[in-house]
């Protein structure tokens, strides 16, 4: 029986959907509530911060006083002009953005927590703020860190002899400047703790809805200086992350520090307000871009300028140059482009700081490169299918300007193959038609590849002082016959549970129901990186796929003995160990034999059926093309997505269904990044998308029906054929309708070089107004 | 965004009610469905010490049209308007703009009532209310009870002429004759949001000719506004497109929309211009 390829229904389900899940919300019941003061102002001086009168007795008010011997939160990176910038826990001195916590309130109920808060008397001497990228590169800004007088906190560039040559040597330059605004990843669930001091061992307990509960514990343990075995971290059930859960905050610490100065149990459940304001932004960006294309529209060098926003202080563990390196190391994408020449700036501002968001810089260069490229075609004269096809990466294994290795993709096959459904010569026909009757129709595409699955090895390469990358599985039966996987990835929504229990069900012939998935508890798993960068599936199925062939081989040996043949002659399958002559054993009937009548089988297979199997890849790319047609209301700039398909190539699918809802979960993020979602921020640094009424994710009723095509291409370099797939969804929407809107709106000689393309945007391009945001 | 401390009654009938109310004054809130304070409530915007909770009075959810008016109790719900609630061209207006109203939990317990005391200036009730000329019923202790006409109750955004004490006990709808035409159309940037911008039209045909129109706008900041401008373009016209165009020219030219995160006011006058042509054209000028 083959359980990789089935589309089997999630194992996570049912509880979640009788409403039995277990949160972290769940299990605050009974904990002192924590609330925290946070900073009314993007920049100022505490002049003096008091406790309320009256503190009730059990409240208590917490202070940078009262924690001496906390550290920062430092996060490290050894190159590219990196300045150290450190985040306090609570600050003594300086507030740095609106939202940054200050001091904390715990009480019997958040109710009157926040009645407390209220009471505190704060007084804070604003200082002008520095917000806004173009604030913060003016000659003479004031400087967020002195650390970076001149407010760039990293800068990386790559300046390859003969660029200048190459590009002089071009027939056509197209140039292409652009904005991403800034976004927050909105999980269903924010952030939360609930941390615990257990008397009788000493030990510590964190319950946090976090992605990386290993990770969590080594930062918290660093800035709070406790041995890591004193401090166990469990992430439960996690309601999304998307990235926002990775980073290490100062809320953990505090409730961690609580916890243990008052050996009491203590509760934080962000909420909404503080998810938006105070959790990580991401993609707040502006890029420069020229490139130059040789007579046949094949491009011969690229150039870009990249600056990001990065917020007042840097994300742990990845650094802030998470998203300024990214783009600086991925810009050419799926594309051959002989030589490129980029520098990439991460810029300090009085605002929330960024850090990883599902597919992190991805989304904003594939709109880049896919914008210029439909550029470049209306520039030569040649059809936006046409110039993809003649720049597209067809010979793998191919090497990428900055040194990567890309493996076996279907670039081309994806475009195609997206061509080929979205019919667009019978487009070109409709569109024409509707344009006669005043109606503006477009049809956009965006090719992509996506780095994904990648170990030690790429993460070392980004010279940061926490190298990321490898899993490891432990591994065993029990004595019924169960098997027991305990991974150091770390589900938060995507289903991990149900997949690497088909890899591990196929490689021992067991029903993946046998199969128990533990995680997200450092007590009970090894150390590992749990879930970003769409890894998990293949670095942890990986690790996973070599731990249970070890424990298929000893339970090989095992049943052969038992069964008196060759251990060659063993097959596992159906829950047997079954011989080429028929003759059988059921594999927990070696199990028991094994723990129980160790006698008989110690010297095969020794005193368990417990393996080990760790998985460090080089990493692979998976690959994706997206394409839609859209309908512009030229009365208000409105968009309706008309249809939107995408061709997706991950490799061997090992659940169609979850890989299908993590396309589709992507897309929605990406239509929100396209059309809706913005953080806005005043002049005075006040963050005024507070609300969900301000901050607006698409609802299913701006989700339209999302067409997935999967193409297979088995890479060598992954173990199960698995390429990852978790963030593309994300990556390919927001190049895709700003294409189709920019194409819609060819007939105006404007196109889309803001996202999201809001009405008012549109309509002011329709209109012939001044943008908001005019390209340098 | 946790509510402050408040005091809660559940009064079996209004004179019980309006007496809490009259006891508390400024400090006291009427609770109906509760869709647009609670949450105000639970960010601390709205603070009130007192919760008057109506719900268990009977006798509130009336919705009866009398006397050639449409009388809408104070706990008739939104949900209740998605079939028309009387005959003709209102009972069919009132069933159009319901669907723009959030979403249908929300519909399930917000009230129309509720909408008008609340004052926001994207609700649809209001400029519905307004552009229809709608009078609104209010009691306060010792029976007493004061109509006013809804152009005098809209004073800004959450503010209203209703005095301490009082309780907004009922709406009234004139009921509109077959010669009466209606239209409503609203922009907003997700299913269900607040409006950026919205009109509300009523005009009254005769031999072809426009009698009487008032048009109403909302979601541009402020309270509701009658677009009179506008409105007096049309009086003596044929419907025409050219007669909405002028009208919806004159809509946009004389609002005073304001800018917010979600567009500049500039934006909002193009919606005023494209949602008073959308609502005039299904009013029949078009």
């Amino acid at each position: 029986m083959n359980w990789v390829g089935r589309r089997l229904p999630r194992t996570e389900d049912p509880p979640l959907l009788r409403g039995e899940g277990r949160y972290v919300p769940d299990i605050a019941l009974g904990a002192r509530a924590v609330r925290f003061l946070r900073s009314p102002v993007a920049s100022g001086r505490i002049v003096s911060l008091r406790a309320p009168a009256g503190l009730p007795p059990g409240a208590l008010f917490v202070t940078a006083a009262d924690m001496p011997e906390a550290r920062g939160i430092r996060p490290a990176l050894r190159r590219f002009e990196y300045r150290a910038v450190e985040q306090p826990i609570l600050p003594r001195e300086r507030v740095h953005f609106m939202g940054q916590p200050i001091a904390l309130i715990a009480a019997e109920s958040a109710e009157l927590a926040e009645d407390l808060l209220e009471q505190v008397e704060l007084e804070i001497e604003a200082e002008d703020p520095v917000v806004g990228l173009e604030a913060a590169l003016a000659p003479g800004a004031p400087a967020v860190h002195a650390l970076a007088p001149n407010n760039v906190i990293v800068e990386g560039a790559i300046r390859p002899d003969g660029f200048a040559d190459a590009m002089a040597g071009a027939v056509h330059v197209v140039e292409f400047a652009f904005r991403s605004r800034r976004q927050n990843a909105t999980p269903l669930e924010g952030r939360g703790g609930v941390a615990e001091y257990d008397r009788a061992t000493g030990r510590l307990r964190l319950a946090a809805s976090c992605q990386m509960p290993h990770m969590l514990r080594s930062g918290i343990c660093e800035v709070l200086g406790l041995p890591e075995a004193d401090l166990q971290v469990v992430a439960p059930d996690v309601g999304g992350g998307f990235g926002q859960k990775m980073s290490l905050f100062p809320e953990y610490p505090a409730l961690v520090w609580l916890a243990r100065r008052y050996r009491g149990r203590f509760a934080w459940i962000e909420d909404r307000y503080e998810n938006l304001i105070a959790s990580a932004h991401s993609r707040d960006q502006k890029h420069i871009l020229r490139a130059g294309f040789n007579a046949q529209g094949q491009m011969v060098a690229l150039e870009a300028d990249i600056l990001a926003d990065i917020g007042a202080f840097s994300c742990y563990p990845t650094t802030c140059a998470v998203e300024p390196l990214m783009a600086l190391a991925e810009y050419p994408g799926p594309y051959k482009i002989p030589s490129y020449s980029v520098r990439a700036r991460g810029v300090l501002t009085h605002s929330c700081p960024a850090a990883p968001y599902r597919g992190v810089s991805r989304p904003v260069i594939t709109f880049g490169i896919e914008r210029l490229m439909d550029r470049a075609a209306a520039a030569i004269g040649l059809d936006p299918v046409e110039i993809r096809r003649r720049n597209l990466h067809d010979v793998f294994p191919a090497k990428s300007p900055t040194g990567f290795t890309l493996d076996e993709g279907s670039y081309i096959e994806a475009l195609d193959e997206a061509a080929r459904h979205l019919d667009i010569p019978a487009f070109r026909e409709a569109q024409a038609e509707a344009r006669r009757g005043g109606r503006l129709l477009g049809l956009g595409l965006a090719v992509f590849n996506e780095r994904t699955g990648y170990g030690t090895p790429a993460f070392a390469a980004r010279s940061m002082e926490i190298v990321p990358g490898y899993e490891v599985v432990d591994i065993a039966m029990t004595p019924t016959g169960e098997v027991e996987a305990r991974i150091g990835a770390s589900p938060h929504g995507q289903g991990l549970r149900t997949t690497l229990a088909q890899i591990i069900a196929d490689r021992l012939g067991i029903d993946p129901l046998a199969v128990r998935i533990i995680h997200g508890d450092t007590d009970r798993t090894p150390y590992g990186w749990g879930t970003f960068a769409s890894r998990s599936l293949v670095v942890g199925g990986g690790a996973c796929q070599i731990a249970a062939d070890r424990l298929a081989a000893k339970l090989r040996r095992g049943a052969a003995r038992l069964l008196q043949c060759g251990e060659e002659e063993v097959v596992l399958r159906d829950g047997l160990a079954v011989t080429g002559a028929g003759a059988s054993i059921p594999l927990r009937e070696v199990a028991r034999i094994v723990h129980q009548r160790s006698e008989l089988l110690a010297d095969e297979v020794g005193f368990n059926l417990a393996e080990s199997g760790s998985y460090d890849p080089p990493g692979t790319f998976s690959n994706a093309c997206h394409g839609c047609i859209v309908e512009v209301e030229r009365e208000t700039g409105a968009v309706r997505i008309l249809r939107y398909l995408v061709v997706e190539d991950a490799g061997r699918i090992i659940n169609p269904m979850i890989a299908d809802g993590q396309v589709r979960g992507g897309v929605a993020q990406g239509i929100a990044n396209a059309l809706l979602e913005e953080i806005h921020y005043a002049p005075d640094g006040n963050c005024l998308s507070a609300t969900l009424a301000d901050y607006i994710p698409p609802t299913c009723a701006e989700i339209p029906e999302i067409e997935i095509h999967h193409l297979e291409t088995i890479s060598s370099a992954t173990l199960t054929g698995a390429k990852g797939l978790g963030e593309g969804g994300t990556i390919g929407a927001p190049a895709a309708l700003c294409n189709a809107i920019s194409d819609a709106l060819a007939p105006f000689g404007v196109d889309i070089a803001e996202f999201p393309a809001t009405p008012p945007r549109i309509l002011a391009l329709i209109r012939g107004r001044r943008a908001v945001w005019e390209a340098a | 965004m946790k509510p402050a401390a408040f005091d809660y009654f559940a009064p079996r009938n209004l004179d019980e009610a309006v007496a809490l109310l009259a006891k508390h004054g400024e400090d006291g809130r009427v609770l109906a469905g509760g869709q647009s304070l609670v949450p105000t409530m639970a960010f601390r915007m709205a603070r009130p010490a007192v919760l008057v909770d109506i719900n268990r009075i009977e006798g509130l959810g009336h919705l009866s049209a009398q006397e050639g008016q449409l009388r809408i109790g104070a706990l008739a719900r939104h949900a209740h308007f998605e079939s028309a609630v009387t005959p003709g061209p209102l009972g069919a207006l009132l069933a159009r703009v319901v669907r723009h109203i959030a979403h249908p939990p929300i519909r399930m317990r917000g009230t129309f009532c509720g909408s008008l005391a609340h004052a926001d200036p994207a609700s649809e009730w209001c400029a519905t209310t307004l552009a229809l000329g709608g009078t609104l019923v209010l009691r306060s202790a010792g029976a007493d009870t004061r109509e006013v006409a809804a152009r005098d109750w809209f004073q800004g955004v959450f503010t209203t002429a209703i005095r301490p004490g009082e309780m907004l006990v009922e709406v009234r709808l004139p009921v509109l004759g077959p010669e009466w035409s209606c239209g409503f159309a609203e922009f907003s940037r997700r299913a269900g949001d607040f409006a950026l911008a919205m009109a509300v039209c009523a005009l009254r045909l005769d031999r072809g000719l426009i009698r009487e129109a008032s048009i109403a706008l909302g979601g541009l900041g402020g309270r509701p506004v009658l677009a009179l401008e506008a409105a007096a373009t049309l009086l003596g016209q044929v419907p025409s497109a050219e007669a909405a165009s002028a009208a919806a020219e004159a809509a946009a030219a004389h609002c005073d929309p304001h800018s917010d995160v979600h567009a500049p006011a500039e934006y909002r006058r193009d919606l005023v211009r494209a949602m008073a042509r959308r609502a005039l054209a299904q009013a029949g000028v078009a």
